[in-house]
């Protein structure tokens, strides 16, 4: 199977309550599939930026972005997904671990420039960041190890050198696309 | 001024040009009852059912053009307004809605009378506000107004804790709208006008498919303007119809699923549409891959989410219809395109819509009296259904907002409450409510409110003793097997009109319907006509759904013997 197509997009919306629910319901309601989401506070007071992770075609982008836009809270919208961009996610990980295989756990940890946050007589906690298949790659390797808990935040991004996120280009132009067909009411 | 925020309420409704709201009260709501009292200008109609009251701001929205305002308590006040404010949003219509709501406090602790409406209905509203400080209320109505009106017009919600209505706070009415995140784009695109003009210009067979957003916009004469320079005819969809004057050379009718049959196959010939206010629902292009194969498209709407969304479009153009069908015509040469006219001529001849003759009384003959009878100049609402199709195949529209039909979301029901919307809006016009006998019964406890305030809406009940449509879909494609699809116990309309005070006649015969009509129009107030009509009549032309105009059936099969399917409660 092909692999599926992702596109990651970020949203300035208006920090009020109520908000992320009302884009979550029209993700679900028109059927869009969000693999990953991020929220925080962004440089401007009373707005939030919130990353998304989108799977579908550019049709489904540029639907999802319209429908965002649709959306009175949201204020900005942009697919990054062809700029340039730093993605990073942070993972709290708790693995089990003794007096034996400590070393071997330190040993992958630094492999991964990941730290040390934690440590008990039977456990560690890890904490990483980088891209998705960085932190993958960490989980399943501390997976035989018997891995307790796994906190991850989903992907943020940022777009490479002085300009802002998305501030190249917004809105890509529409696409020449038809939609599928659809089974209707009859 | 120190203000309770329910005063504050009254205060902007009144500086909204809010003459008339539609609504039912209970205890959330109640400080802001007790609050209008103190207000003359804003008359109160106190409906017998929510859902009644927000298909009446409905109405009266479509048929004026101003905001309708809703007004409804907290819990199963603010849930009866789901289904209008679901039928208003998916037609585009700017609705005003007012709920309370249980005091702050309580909120979340699932208090009497409680739902989050705010939840509940923010898929079906443009916008929706839960207010939690009494000083946000100007902000919030004003905000709630503009959000109605402009852009593509939805319902906005504006939920109310009771105590919020109580409150005072100092009433600061903000002069200006600052919404940093909400700025519909109303003038076209230059270069793309230019290439859409080019377009026009190189097409041999163009097709103008106008919609409810040449109404909203109020674009009739830019579209005349532009079709009669181009020499375009102009489709339009159900809830375009009115857009564009029935009786006018180059008006072809309504294309879909039970448009004229020459109308699809227009669509299927063209090379160029000019797709205006609409929004290409299934009903119209039934399957998207066999829509108008040999076109490029050209699609002028306000909202950009409707652009490319069901179809592929060559020129996109986000804009208000009015400016930029000015400015499309402006650009387009004069054009004669005598071949394609004649071409479609010849498509009518082939396709012929035509009057099913007999001497019972059909649906289609009422409809078409009530059409001479008005001149084409009443206001026309309907429900959903049979009759609404006969309507909109029958009634010929010489006026622009005329026309009040659930489209998109299809309410049975809409016909009476909506009828009396529009009454209030257009006290000065007629008001005919073509009615189905199934939808008639879901809502006709508003026939008090319209005897009450003698309400002059005439009320044609197409009674065909059945869920019509319901029926014919199960003839035409579950092999006749008729299910929960008779009323064999409808009341006496007649007697029914008598309790409530109102005229009422029956009419069975052919011969009586046009002296029924005229008697209804005399009566000086509301009036009921129950036509016993036949009920086998079916809608034609019919596009299967999801199927294209090669699968349209365009009549009854050839009649064979009386083989009339039973009806199985
Ligand atoms: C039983 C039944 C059968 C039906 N059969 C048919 C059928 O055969 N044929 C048919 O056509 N319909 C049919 N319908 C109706 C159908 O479901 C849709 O409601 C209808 O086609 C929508 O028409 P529309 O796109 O013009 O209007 P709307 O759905 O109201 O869309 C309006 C469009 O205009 C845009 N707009 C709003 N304001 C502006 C502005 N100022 N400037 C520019 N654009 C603006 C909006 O963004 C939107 O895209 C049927 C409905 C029912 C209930
Ligand atoms: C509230 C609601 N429930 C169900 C339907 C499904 N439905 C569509 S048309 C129809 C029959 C309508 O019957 P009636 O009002 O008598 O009109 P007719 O088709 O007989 O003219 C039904 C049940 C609907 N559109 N709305
Ligand atoms: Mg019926």
């Amino acid at each position: 199977m092909a692999p599926v197509e992702t596109h990651t997009i970020t949203a300035l919306v208006q920090d009020r309550p109520g908000v992320l629910a009302r884009i979550a319901g029209m993700f679900s309601r028109r059927g869009f599939n969000i693999s990953n989401l991020a929220v925080g506070h962004s440089e401007t007071p009373g707005l939030s930026r919130m990353t998304f992770v989108v799977e579908g075609d550019d049709w489904v982008v540029e639907q999802v972005t319209k429908h965002l836009y649709k959306l009175i809270d949201v204020v900005q919208v942009y697919d990054i997904s062809a700029e340039s961009i730093v993605l990073r996610e942070l993972a709290l990980l708790k693995v089990r671990s003794n007096a034996e295989n400590r070393p071997e756990i330190i040993q992958i940890v630094d492999i991964f420039r990941a730290s040390i946050v934690d440590v008990t007589k039977d456990s560690l906690v890890i904490e990483v960041t980088g891209d998705e298949e960085k932190v993958d790659a960490l989980i399943e390797l501390l997976r035989p190890f018997g891995l307790r808990e796994v906190m991850r935040t989903g992907r943020i991004a940022m777009s490479r050198g002085s300009g802002t996120t998305g501030g190249r280009k917004g809105t890509k132009a529409s696409v020449d696309q038809s939609a599928p067909d659809a089974e209707v009411v009859p | 001024m120190q203000l309770t925020g329910a005063q504050m309420v009254c205060e902007c409704l009144v500086r909204e040009g809010v003459s008339v709201l539609f609504g039912l009260p209970g205890g959330a709501i109640l400080p802001f009852y007790q609050t209008l009292a103190e207000y003359p200008d804003l008359q109160h109609i106190l409906v017998r059912h929510e859902q009644n009251a927000g298909h009446a701001a409905d109405g009266y929205a479509r048929a004026s053009g101003k905001v309708g305002v809703v007004v409804a308590t907290s819990g199963p006040g603010a849930t009866n307004l789901v289904t209008p404010l679901a039928t208003a949003m998916m037609d585009s219509v700017p609705i005003v809605a007012l709920t309370g709501q249980v005091p702050r406090a309580a909120i979340g602790r699932d208090a009497f009378q409680e739902t989050d409406t705010t939840g509940v209905t923010a898929p079906i509203t443009k916008h929706n506000y839960l207010v939690m400080d009494t000083a946000d209320i100007p902000r919030v109505m004003k905000e709630a107004f503009h959000i109605a009106r402009t852009g593509r017009p939805g319902p906005v919600l504006v939920d109310l804790p009771r105590d919020v209505l109580t409150e005072r706070a100092e009433f600061d009415y903000p002069d200006a709208i600052n919404l940093r995140s909400y700025k519909p784009t109303l003038e076209g695109h230059a270069q793309q006008i230019k290439r859409a003009a080019k377009l026009v210009r190189d097409a041999r067979r163009p097709l103008i498919l106008a919609g409810h957003g040449v109404s909203i916009s109020g674009a009739f004469a830019e579209l005349q303007e532009l079709a009669e320079k181009a020499q375009i005819p102009v489709i339009t969809t159900l809830l375009g119809i009115g857009a564009f004057a029935g009786d006018h050379i180059l008006s072809l009718g309504m294309p879909g699923m039970h448009g004229q049959a020459h109308n699809n196959w227009a669509i299927e010939r063209s090379d160029l549409i000019i797709a205006v206010g609409m929004r290409f629902d299934d009903r119209v292009t039934g399957r998207l891959s066999a829509f108008a194969p040999n076109a490029r498209i050209v699609h002028i709407d306000i909202d950009p989410a409707e652009v490319g969304k069901n179809v592929g479009v060559t020129v996109p153009i986000v804009g208000d219809a009015r400016r930029v069908l000015h400015a499309l015509t402006l650009e387009v040469e004069p054009a004669t395109h005598a071949d394609w006219l004649k071409e479609i001529d010849v498509l009518r001849e082939e396709h012929p819509f035509v009057m099913p003759e007999s001497e019972r009384l059909l649906p289609q003959y009422v409809i078409r009296e009530i059409c001479e009878a008005t001149d084409g100049r009443a206001i026309v609402v309907t429900g959903v259904g049979q009759h609404q199709m006969w309507t909109a195949q029958h009634y010929v529209f010489k006026e622009h907002n005329s026309w009040i039909t659930s489209g998109g979301l299809g309410t049975m029901g809409f016909e009476v409450p909506a009828a009396m919307g529009a009454a209030f809006a257009c006290p000065e016009r007629t008001v005919w409510s073509i009615a189905g006998d199934g939808g008639f019964q879901m809502t006709f406890s508003e026939l008090a409110t319209i005897a009450e305030h003698r309400v002059p809406v005439k009320f044609a009940i197409i009674n065909n003793n059945s869920l019509g449509l319901v029926r014919q879909l199960q003839d035409l494609f579950y092999d006749r097997n008729r299910v929960s699809v008779e009323y064999s116990g409808n009341p006496d309309f007649v007697k029914l009109a008598e309790a409530y005070g109102i005229w009422a006649v029956r009419v069975s015969d052919k011969a009586d319907v046009r002296q029924a009509i005229d008697d209804a129009s005399a009566v000086d107030g509301p009036a009921i006509i129950d036509f016993r009509v036949e009920r086998e009549e079916n809608v034609y032309p019919h596009v299967p759904a999801g199927g294209s105009v090669f699968e349209m059936i365009e009549g009854p099969p050839t009649p064979t013997a009386e083989d009339v399917p039973a009806w199985r409660p």
